[in-house]
Protein backbone atom coordinates (compact mmCIF):
# COMPACT_ATOMS: atom_id res chain seq x y z
CA UNK A 1 0.00 0.00 0.00
CA UNK A 2 1.49 3.41 -0.62
CA UNK A 3 0.72 6.48 0.10
CA UNK A 4 0.02 8.03 -2.94
CA UNK A 5 -2.52 6.21 -3.61
CA UNK A 6 -4.66 7.46 -0.74
CA UNK A 7 -3.97 11.62 -1.36
CA UNK A 8 -6.94 13.61 -1.52
CA UNK A 9 -5.54 15.04 -5.05
CA UNK A 10 -7.03 12.01 -6.28
CA UNK A 11 -10.15 13.60 -6.35
CA UNK A 12 -13.81 12.92 -5.98
CA UNK A 13 -15.46 10.13 -6.86
CA UNK A 14 -18.75 9.23 -8.45
CA UNK A 15 -21.41 8.26 -5.38
CA UNK A 16 -21.40 4.83 -5.24
CA UNK A 17 -24.64 3.00 -6.78
CA UNK A 18 -26.95 0.83 -4.40
CA UNK A 19 -25.29 0.43 -0.77
CA UNK A 20 -24.06 3.64 0.23
CA UNK A 21 -22.13 3.16 3.72
CA UNK A 22 -21.27 -0.48 2.42
CA UNK A 23 -20.17 0.10 -0.85
CA UNK A 24 -16.57 -0.10 -0.28
CA UNK A 25 -15.00 -3.93 -0.68
CA UNK A 26 -12.73 -3.64 2.52
CA UNK A 27 -12.02 -1.13 5.19
CA UNK A 28 -8.99 -0.01 4.38
CA UNK A 29 -8.04 3.61 3.66
CA UNK A 30 -7.06 2.53 -0.42
CA UNK A 31 -10.64 0.80 -1.01
CA UNK A 32 -11.81 3.65 0.68
CA UNK A 33 -10.30 6.51 -1.21
CA UNK A 34 -11.02 4.24 -4.22
CA UNK A 35 -15.12 3.83 -3.68
CA UNK A 36 -15.92 7.27 -2.21
CA UNK A 37 -12.60 9.17 -3.14
CA UNK A 38 -11.67 12.99 -0.91
CA UNK A 39 -13.61 15.82 0.82
CA UNK A 40 -13.75 18.03 -1.20
CA UNK A 41 -12.26 21.85 0.37
CA UNK A 42 -14.96 23.51 1.06
CA UNK A 43 -15.51 26.19 3.90
CA UNK A 44 -17.84 25.29 7.48
CA UNK A 45 -20.52 27.31 6.55
CA UNK A 46 -21.05 25.74 3.19
CA UNK A 47 -20.91 22.20 4.88
CA UNK A 48 -23.66 22.98 6.81
CA UNK A 49 -25.59 24.08 4.80
CA UNK A 50 -25.45 20.78 2.87
CA UNK A 51 -26.68 18.71 6.01
CA UNK A 52 -29.48 21.23 6.69
CA UNK A 53 -30.53 20.17 2.73
CA UNK A 54 -29.92 16.33 3.51
CA UNK A 55 -32.49 16.18 6.04
CA UNK A 56 -30.19 13.61 7.38
CA UNK A 57 -31.41 12.40 11.45
CA UNK A 58 -29.64 11.15 14.10
CA UNK A 59 -29.28 7.41 13.78
CA UNK A 60 -28.79 6.63 17.46
CA UNK A 61 -32.16 6.47 18.69
CA UNK A 62 -33.26 9.61 19.19
CA UNK A 63 -34.07 10.62 15.36
CA UNK A 64 -32.53 14.40 16.26
CA UNK A 65 -31.74 16.72 13.06
CA UNK A 66 -28.04 16.57 12.63
CA UNK A 67 -27.76 20.23 11.16
CA UNK A 68 -29.72 21.49 14.19
CA UNK A 69 -27.09 19.24 16.53
CA UNK A 70 -24.18 20.80 14.76
CA UNK A 71 -25.40 24.33 14.91
CA UNK A 72 -25.99 24.50 19.13
CA UNK A 73 -22.60 23.48 19.24
CA UNK A 74 -19.47 26.28 18.98
CA UNK A 75 -16.09 27.47 20.73
CA UNK A 76 -13.75 24.70 21.60
CA UNK A 77 -15.99 22.28 21.15
CA UNK A 78 -15.71 18.54 21.30
CA UNK A 79 -16.94 15.79 18.92
CA UNK A 80 -17.60 12.14 20.07
CA UNK A 81 -18.48 9.52 17.79
CA UNK A 82 -20.76 7.05 19.80
CA UNK A 83 -20.29 3.26 19.07
CA UNK A 84 -21.61 2.53 22.28
CA UNK A 85 -24.72 0.01 20.71
CA UNK A 86 -25.79 -0.86 24.34
CA UNK A 87 -29.07 -2.14 22.54
CA UNK A 88 -28.05 -5.92 22.71
CA UNK A 89 -30.58 -6.35 19.96
CA UNK A 90 -28.50 -3.95 17.47
CA UNK A 91 -25.39 -4.83 15.67
CA UNK A 92 -25.30 -2.19 12.80
CA UNK A 93 -22.65 -0.03 14.45
CA UNK A 94 -20.03 -3.07 14.81
CA UNK A 95 -20.98 -4.05 11.54
CA UNK A 96 -19.98 -0.22 10.35
CA UNK A 97 -17.02 0.16 12.08
CA UNK A 98 -15.72 -3.11 10.88
CA UNK A 99 -16.53 -2.51 7.39
CA UNK A 100 -16.15 1.26 7.13
CA UNK A 101 -14.02 2.69 9.70
CA UNK A 102 -12.80 5.41 7.57
CA UNK A 103 -16.42 6.68 6.52
CA UNK A 104 -17.05 7.30 10.50
CA UNK A 105 -13.99 8.46 11.03
CA UNK A 106 -14.47 11.22 7.75
CA UNK A 107 -17.63 11.15 9.50
CA UNK A 108 -15.62 12.54 12.62
CA UNK A 109 -13.54 15.44 10.89
CA UNK A 110 -16.22 16.51 8.92
CA UNK A 111 -18.65 17.17 11.75
CA UNK A 112 -15.10 18.81 13.72
CA UNK A 113 -14.64 21.18 10.88
CA UNK A 114 -17.88 22.52 10.95
CA UNK A 115 -18.15 23.04 14.57
CA UNK A 116 -14.59 24.02 14.62
CA UNK A 117 -13.43 21.42 17.51
CA UNK A 118 -10.15 20.15 17.51
CA UNK A 119 -10.29 16.92 19.91
CA UNK A 120 -12.39 14.25 19.22
CA UNK A 121 -13.00 11.00 21.06
CA UNK A 122 -14.55 7.36 19.76
CA UNK A 123 -16.57 5.70 22.31
CA UNK A 124 -16.38 1.88 21.04
CA UNK A 125 -17.11 -1.28 21.89
CA UNK A 126 -14.38 -3.35 22.60
CA UNK A 127 -14.75 -5.71 19.69
CA UNK A 128 -13.96 -3.03 17.27
CA UNK A 129 -11.02 -1.11 18.54
CA UNK A 130 -8.50 -2.88 16.76
CA UNK A 131 -9.97 -2.38 13.18
CA UNK A 132 -10.85 1.41 14.21
CA UNK A 133 -7.34 2.13 15.61
CA UNK A 134 -5.86 0.29 12.55
CA UNK A 135 -7.56 2.81 10.54
CA UNK A 136 -6.14 5.65 12.47
CA UNK A 137 -2.76 4.53 11.77
CA UNK A 138 -3.60 4.66 8.25
CA UNK A 139 -4.95 8.77 8.31
CA UNK A 140 -2.58 11.42 8.33
CA UNK A 141 -4.35 14.79 9.58
CA UNK A 142 -4.59 17.48 11.97
CA UNK A 143 -7.77 16.05 14.22
CA UNK A 144 -6.99 14.68 17.66
CA UNK A 145 -8.51 11.49 17.26
CA UNK A 146 -8.40 9.79 20.78
CA UNK A 147 -10.37 5.75 21.64
CA UNK A 148 -11.95 5.40 24.23
CA UNK A 149 -13.33 1.30 25.44
CA UNK A 150 -17.79 1.73 26.30
CA UNK A 151 -18.99 1.04 29.05
CA UNK A 152 -20.72 -2.77 28.67
CA UNK A 153 -24.89 -1.78 29.24
CA UNK A 154 -28.20 -0.97 28.28
CA UNK A 155 -28.30 2.67 29.20
CA UNK A 156 -23.88 3.00 28.61
CA UNK A 157 -24.50 4.42 25.36
CA UNK A 158 -27.02 7.69 26.23
CA UNK A 159 -25.17 10.86 25.91
CA UNK A 160 -24.84 11.42 29.36
CA UNK A 161 -23.78 8.63 30.43
CA UNK A 162 -21.18 8.65 27.24
CA UNK A 163 -19.98 11.79 28.42
CA UNK A 164 -19.52 10.78 32.04
CA UNK A 165 -17.50 8.01 31.10
CA UNK A 166 -15.08 9.85 29.10
CA UNK A 167 -14.65 12.59 31.88
CA UNK A 168 -13.44 9.68 33.83
CA UNK A 169 -16.66 8.99 35.69
CA UNK A 170 -19.15 6.28 35.65
CA UNK A 171 -20.96 5.29 32.78
CA UNK A 172 -24.28 6.46 34.20
CA UNK A 173 -26.79 8.88 32.76
CA UNK A 174 -26.06 11.96 34.90
CA UNK A 175 -28.70 14.78 35.81
CA UNK A 176 -26.92 18.50 34.95
CA UNK A 177 -28.60 21.54 34.89
CA UNK A 178 -26.70 22.07 31.57
CA UNK A 179 -26.95 20.32 28.41
CA UNK A 180 -23.75 18.46 26.94
CA UNK A 181 -23.97 20.84 23.94
CA UNK A 182 -23.02 23.90 26.52
CA UNK A 183 -21.42 21.45 28.74
CA UNK A 184 -19.78 18.04 28.35
CA UNK A 185 -16.36 16.51 28.14
CA UNK A 186 -14.04 18.35 30.10
CA UNK A 187 -16.52 21.42 30.81
CA UNK A 188 -16.77 21.94 26.93
CA UNK A 189 -19.38 22.41 24.23
CA UNK A 190 -19.46 18.68 22.93
CA UNK A 191 -21.19 17.05 20.24
CA UNK A 192 -22.17 13.34 20.57
CA UNK A 193 -23.42 11.83 17.64
CA UNK A 194 -24.15 8.31 16.70
CA UNK A 195 -21.28 6.38 14.28
CA UNK A 196 -24.02 5.74 11.32
CA UNK A 197 -25.06 9.38 11.15
CA UNK A 198 -21.26 10.11 11.30
CA UNK A 199 -20.49 8.15 8.10
CA UNK A 200 -23.74 9.59 6.53
CA UNK A 201 -22.27 12.81 6.66
CA UNK A 202 -19.49 11.68 5.21
CA UNK A 203 -20.63 11.02 1.96
CA UNK A 204 -22.86 14.17 2.64
CA UNK A 205 -19.56 16.22 2.61
CA UNK A 206 -18.68 14.30 -0.45
CA UNK A 207 -21.64 14.51 -2.69
CA UNK A 208 -24.01 17.06 -1.56
CA UNK A 209 -27.45 17.19 0.53
CA UNK A 210 -29.40 16.83 -2.74
CA UNK A 211 -28.01 13.47 -3.83
CA UNK A 212 -28.47 12.00 0.10
CA UNK A 213 -31.84 12.92 -0.70
CA UNK A 214 -31.98 10.67 -3.93
CA UNK A 215 -32.75 7.61 -1.67
CA UNK A 216 -35.25 7.32 0.88
CA UNK A 217 -38.90 9.25 1.19
CA UNK A 218 -39.45 12.93 1.79
CA UNK A 219 -39.56 13.11 5.33
CA UNK A 220 -36.94 10.64 5.57
CA UNK A 221 -34.03 10.85 3.56
CA UNK A 222 -30.96 8.55 2.61
CA UNK A 223 -30.81 5.30 3.60
CA UNK A 224 -30.77 3.20 7.21
CA UNK A 225 -29.11 0.28 8.83
CA UNK A 226 -30.59 -1.83 10.34
CA UNK A 227 -30.72 -4.78 12.39
CA UNK A 228 -33.63 -7.91 11.76
CA UNK A 229 -32.40 -11.08 13.89
CA UNK A 230 -28.82 -11.15 13.93
CA UNK A 231 -28.02 -9.84 10.34
CA UNK A 232 -27.75 -5.88 9.41
CA UNK A 233 -28.77 -4.41 5.95
CA UNK A 234 -28.69 -1.42 4.49
CA UNK A 235 -31.76 -0.10 3.05
CA UNK A 236 -33.65 2.69 2.11
CA UNK A 237 -35.87 4.42 3.77
CA UNK A 238 -39.73 3.62 2.90
CA UNK A 239 -39.21 0.32 2.10
CA UNK A 240 -41.95 -1.67 3.32
CA UNK A 241 -41.61 -4.29 6.69
CA UNK A 242 -42.88 -7.13 4.34
CA UNK A 243 -39.80 -6.48 2.01
CA UNK A 244 -37.58 -6.05 4.57
CA UNK A 245 -39.04 -9.19 6.84
CA UNK A 246 -38.83 -11.41 3.57
CA UNK A 247 -35.76 -10.48 2.18
CA UNK A 248 -33.79 -10.48 5.61
CA UNK A 249 -34.73 -13.50 7.24
CA UNK A 250 -35.81 -15.66 3.82
CA UNK A 251 -39.03 -16.87 5.17
CA UNK A 252 -42.82 -15.72 4.15
CA UNK A 253 -44.01 -12.50 5.87
CA UNK A 254 -46.67 -15.01 7.38
CA UNK A 255 -44.37 -17.02 9.80
CA UNK A 256 -44.74 -13.74 12.17
CA UNK A 257 -47.24 -12.71 14.49
CA UNK A 258 -45.47 -9.20 15.38
CA UNK A 259 -42.14 -7.18 14.79
CA UNK A 260 -40.53 -5.32 17.72
CA UNK A 261 -39.76 -2.36 15.69
CA UNK A 262 -36.61 -0.10 17.69
CA UNK A 263 -35.54 -2.37 19.93
CA UNK A 264 -36.10 -3.08 23.48
CA UNK A 265 -37.33 0.64 24.09
CA UNK A 266 -39.40 0.07 20.69
CA UNK A 267 -43.30 -0.70 19.65
CA UNK A 268 -44.66 -3.98 19.57
CA UNK A 269 -46.55 -3.93 16.06
CA UNK A 270 -49.09 -6.77 14.90
CA UNK A 271 -48.68 -9.10 11.65
CA UNK A 272 -49.60 -9.40 9.50
CA UNK A 273 -51.73 -6.23 9.67
CA UNK A 274 -48.36 -3.83 9.95
CA UNK A 275 -46.71 -5.89 7.43
CA UNK A 276 -46.95 -3.17 4.23
CA UNK A 277 -45.98 -0.08 6.72
CA UNK A 278 -43.43 1.93 5.11
CA UNK A 279 -39.98 2.37 7.15
CA UNK A 280 -40.01 5.82 7.22
CA UNK A 281 -41.13 8.24 9.77
CA UNK A 282 -44.85 9.34 8.51
CA UNK A 283 -45.53 5.46 7.77
CA UNK A 284 -44.24 4.46 11.19
CA UNK A 285 -46.15 7.34 12.85
CA UNK A 286 -49.32 5.87 12.05
CA UNK A 287 -48.52 3.07 13.90
CA UNK A 288 -47.47 4.97 17.02
CA UNK A 289 -43.56 4.33 16.34
CA UNK A 290 -40.25 5.13 15.15
CA UNK A 291 -37.45 3.52 13.51
CA UNK A 292 -35.09 4.25 16.81
CA UNK A 293 -32.10 2.63 15.94
CA UNK A 294 -33.36 0.67 13.33
CA UNK A 295 -33.78 -2.56 15.42
CA UNK A 296 -36.19 -5.00 14.11
CA UNK A 297 -37.07 -7.81 16.13
CA UNK A 298 -39.90 -10.64 14.26
CA UNK A 299 -41.49 -12.77 16.86
CA UNK A 300 -42.32 -16.05 15.26
CA UNK A 301 -46.02 -17.04 15.21
CA UNK A 302 -44.99 -20.01 17.62
CA UNK A 303 -43.55 -17.92 20.27
CA UNK A 304 -45.03 -16.50 22.88
CA UNK A 305 -45.61 -12.50 22.65
CA UNK A 306 -45.95 -12.22 26.34
CA UNK A 307 -43.61 -14.66 27.76
CA UNK A 308 -40.82 -12.72 25.68
CA UNK A 309 -42.22 -9.57 26.97
CA UNK A 310 -41.55 -10.38 30.31
CA UNK A 311 -38.13 -11.66 29.36
CA UNK A 312 -36.94 -8.29 27.31
CA UNK A 313 -38.79 -6.39 30.74
CA UNK A 314 -36.72 -8.73 33.18
CA UNK A 315 -33.39 -7.91 31.08
CA UNK A 316 -34.26 -4.09 31.33
CA UNK A 317 -35.12 -3.69 34.60
CA UNK A 318 -31.50 -5.35 35.46
CA UNK A 319 -30.08 -2.66 33.46
CA UNK A 320 -31.67 0.24 35.67
CA UNK A 321 -28.66 2.21 36.94
CA UNK A 322 -30.38 2.30 39.75
CA UNK A 323 -30.00 6.06 40.66
CA UNK A 324 -33.62 7.12 40.62
CA UNK A 325 -35.89 5.47 42.83
CA UNK A 326 -38.74 5.13 40.59
CA UNK A 327 -36.70 3.20 38.12
CA UNK A 328 -34.94 1.31 40.32
CA UNK A 329 -38.17 -0.01 42.26
CA UNK A 330 -40.76 0.12 39.38
CA UNK A 331 -39.14 -1.78 36.67
CA UNK A 332 -38.64 -4.80 38.44
CA UNK A 333 -41.52 -4.84 39.69
CA UNK A 334 -42.92 -4.53 35.97
CA UNK A 335 -41.05 -7.30 35.43
CA UNK A 336 -42.71 -9.34 37.95
CA UNK A 337 -45.98 -8.45 36.91
CA UNK A 338 -45.70 -9.43 33.39
CA UNK A 339 -44.23 -12.80 34.18
CA UNK A 340 -46.96 -13.33 36.20
CA UNK A 341 -49.14 -12.33 33.34
CA UNK A 342 -47.51 -14.61 31.06
CA UNK A 343 -47.96 -17.50 33.68
CA UNK A 344 -51.71 -17.13 34.24
CA UNK A 345 -51.71 -15.35 37.45
CA UNK A 346 -52.72 -11.72 37.83
CA UNK A 347 -53.63 -8.97 35.46
CA UNK A 348 -52.90 -6.01 33.05
CA UNK A 349 -54.20 -3.52 35.54
CA UNK A 350 -51.34 -3.52 38.15
CA UNK A 351 -49.21 -2.87 35.33
CA UNK A 352 -50.21 -0.21 33.75
CA UNK A 353 -50.69 1.31 37.39
CA UNK A 354 -46.85 0.57 37.73
CA UNK A 355 -45.93 2.14 34.10
CA UNK A 356 -47.61 5.63 34.91
CA UNK A 357 -45.57 5.42 38.72
CA UNK A 358 -42.12 5.43 36.83
CA UNK A 359 -42.62 7.21 33.60
CA UNK A 360 -40.64 10.84 33.50
CA UNK A 361 -39.54 9.85 36.42
CA UNK A 362 -35.88 9.46 35.69
CA UNK A 363 -32.86 10.58 34.66
CA UNK A 364 -32.85 9.47 31.38
CA UNK A 365 -35.88 7.89 29.12
CA UNK A 366 -34.87 4.10 30.34
CA UNK A 367 -38.22 4.35 31.99
CA UNK A 368 -40.20 5.35 29.49
CA UNK A 369 -39.14 3.50 26.63
CA UNK A 370 -39.49 0.06 28.76
CA UNK A 371 -43.06 1.47 29.42
CA UNK A 372 -43.57 2.11 25.96
CA UNK A 373 -42.31 -1.53 25.18
CA UNK A 374 -44.85 -2.76 27.74
CA UNK A 375 -47.58 -0.93 26.80
CA UNK A 376 -47.77 -1.83 22.97
CA UNK A 377 -47.39 -5.71 23.96
CA UNK A 378 -50.84 -5.57 26.37
CA UNK A 379 -52.33 -4.16 23.29
CA UNK A 380 -51.05 -6.41 20.57
CA UNK A 381 -50.98 -9.38 22.23
CA UNK A 382 -54.25 -8.57 24.22
CA UNK A 383 -56.02 -11.87 23.04
CA UNK A 384 -53.06 -13.37 24.52
CA UNK A 385 -53.74 -11.72 27.50
CA UNK A 386 -57.33 -12.75 27.61
CA UNK A 387 -56.15 -16.96 26.60
CA UNK A 388 -53.47 -16.71 29.30
CA UNK A 389 -55.84 -16.08 32.08
CA UNK A 390 -57.77 -19.23 31.62
CA UNK A 391 -54.54 -21.14 31.04
CA UNK A 392 -54.02 -21.09 27.75
CA UNK A 393 -51.43 -19.58 25.13
CA UNK A 394 -51.53 -18.54 21.37
CA UNK A 395 -48.22 -19.96 20.58
CA UNK A 396 -49.11 -23.41 21.69
CA UNK A 397 -51.70 -23.49 19.45
CA UNK A 398 -49.76 -22.50 16.78
CA UNK A 399 -47.43 -25.32 17.31
CA UNK A 400 -47.73 -27.52 14.71
CA UNK A 401 -48.45 -31.06 16.51
CA UNK A 402 -50.39 -28.44 19.37
CA UNK A 403 -47.76 -29.88 22.06
CA UNK A 404 -46.71 -28.68 25.45
CA UNK A 405 -43.59 -27.20 24.93
CA UNK B 1 -46.03 32.50 36.50
CA UNK B 2 -45.22 29.27 37.53
CA UNK B 3 -41.95 27.83 38.07
CA UNK B 4 -41.42 24.48 37.68
CA UNK B 5 -39.73 22.91 40.60
CA UNK B 6 -37.33 20.00 39.20
CA UNK B 7 -36.00 17.07 40.76
CA UNK B 8 -33.04 15.58 40.77
CA UNK B 9 -33.65 11.73 40.62
CA UNK B 10 -30.58 10.62 40.98
CA UNK B 11 -29.94 12.63 43.70
CA UNK B 12 -33.26 11.75 45.79
CA UNK B 13 -33.78 9.40 48.52
CA UNK B 14 -37.32 9.84 48.93
CA UNK B 15 -37.56 10.92 52.38
CA UNK B 16 -40.28 12.65 51.65
CA UNK B 17 -39.28 15.83 53.42
CA UNK B 18 -40.65 17.98 50.32
CA UNK B 19 -43.63 16.61 50.21
CA UNK B 20 -44.11 17.80 54.09
CA UNK B 21 -43.37 20.88 53.12
CA UNK B 22 -45.47 21.34 49.91
CA UNK B 23 -48.14 19.21 50.72
CA UNK B 24 -50.94 20.98 48.12
CA UNK B 25 -47.87 20.04 45.13
CA UNK B 26 -46.18 16.97 46.55
CA UNK B 27 -47.64 13.79 47.54
CA UNK B 28 -45.00 10.35 47.80
CA UNK B 29 -45.70 7.16 45.47
CA UNK B 30 -45.57 3.97 47.42
CA UNK B 31 -41.92 3.69 47.04
CA UNK B 32 -41.71 6.92 49.03
CA UNK B 33 -40.47 9.12 46.03
CA UNK B 34 -41.93 12.59 45.93
CA UNK B 35 -44.91 12.75 43.47
CA UNK B 36 -46.38 15.57 41.32
CA UNK B 37 -50.28 16.22 42.39
CA UNK B 38 -50.99 17.74 38.58
CA UNK B 39 -49.26 15.48 36.36
CA UNK B 40 -45.73 15.11 35.56
CA UNK B 41 -43.94 18.34 36.22
CA UNK B 42 -44.09 19.80 39.78
CA UNK B 43 -45.32 23.55 38.84
CA UNK B 44 -44.95 26.33 41.55
CA UNK B 45 -47.45 29.23 41.70
CA UNK B 46 -46.44 32.57 43.30
CA UNK B 47 -48.24 31.94 46.77
CA UNK B 48 -46.49 28.98 47.50
CA UNK B 49 -42.77 30.11 46.19
CA UNK B 50 -41.69 30.56 49.79
CA UNK B 51 -42.59 27.06 51.07
CA UNK B 52 -41.35 25.70 47.58
CA UNK B 53 -37.76 27.46 48.30
CA UNK B 54 -37.46 26.10 51.82
CA UNK B 55 -37.92 22.43 50.47
CA UNK B 56 -35.17 23.43 48.14
CA UNK B 57 -32.79 24.05 50.89
CA UNK B 58 -33.98 21.77 53.37
CA UNK B 59 -33.70 18.74 51.11
CA UNK B 60 -31.00 16.85 52.82
CA UNK B 61 -30.13 15.52 49.28
CA UNK B 62 -29.88 19.05 47.36
CA UNK B 63 -32.04 17.15 44.93
CA UNK B 64 -34.58 20.10 44.25
CA UNK B 65 -34.18 23.32 42.23
CA UNK B 66 -36.76 25.96 41.37
CA UNK B 67 -36.48 26.85 38.01
CA UNK B 68 -37.48 30.84 36.90
CA UNK B 69 -40.21 29.79 34.87
CA UNK B 70 -40.99 26.73 31.96
CA UNK B 71 -39.54 28.82 28.93
CA UNK B 72 -35.93 29.24 30.64
CA UNK B 73 -35.01 25.68 31.13
CA UNK B 74 -33.32 24.85 28.18
CA UNK B 75 -30.95 27.96 26.73
CA UNK B 76 -28.29 28.13 23.92
S1 LIG C 1 -33.83 6.49 34.94
FE1 LIG C 1 -33.11 4.44 35.50
S2 LIG C 1 -31.54 3.96 33.98
FE2 LIG C 1 -31.92 6.18 33.84
S3 LIG C 1 -30.40 7.09 35.18
FE3 LIG C 1 -32.21 6.77 36.43
S4 LIG C 1 -31.94 4.75 37.38
FE4 LIG C 1 -30.48 4.92 35.68
S1 LIG D 1 -36.74 16.25 50.17
FE1 LIG D 1 -35.23 15.82 48.57
S2 LIG D 1 -34.53 13.73 48.97
FE2 LIG D 1 -36.39 14.05 50.16
S3 LIG D 1 -38.01 13.23 48.86
FE3 LIG D 1 -37.90 15.43 48.46
S4 LIG D 1 -36.47 15.61 46.73
FE4 LIG D 1 -36.22 13.55 47.55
Amino acid sequence: MTMTAMTPAQGLRMPPDGPRLFAAPNPSLAAHFATYGAIPDVTPAQLLEQVHRSGLTGRGGAGFPTATKLAAVSGKAIVVANGAEGEPASRKDVELLRRAPHLVLDGVEVAARIIGAEQAYVYLRPEVIPVVQQALAERTGGLRITVEAAAEGFVSGQETAVVSRLNSGPALPRFSRYRIFQRGVGGKATLVQNVETLAHLALIARYGGLWFTTAGTADSTGTFLTTVGSSVWEVNHGMTLRQLLTSATGQPAEEWQAVLVGGYHGTWLPLPAALDAPLSREGLELYGTRLGAGVLIPLPSTACGLEFTASIAGYLAAQSAKQCGPCQFGLPELARNLHALAEGRGGTEVIRQTAGLVEGRGACHHPDGTTRMIRSALKVFADDVRLHQHGRCLARIAEPYGGAR
Amino acid sequence: MSRPLIIDWTACEGRGLCADLLPELIGQDKWGYPQSRSGRTVLVPPELERPARKAVHLCPRLALRLEADAKTRVTG
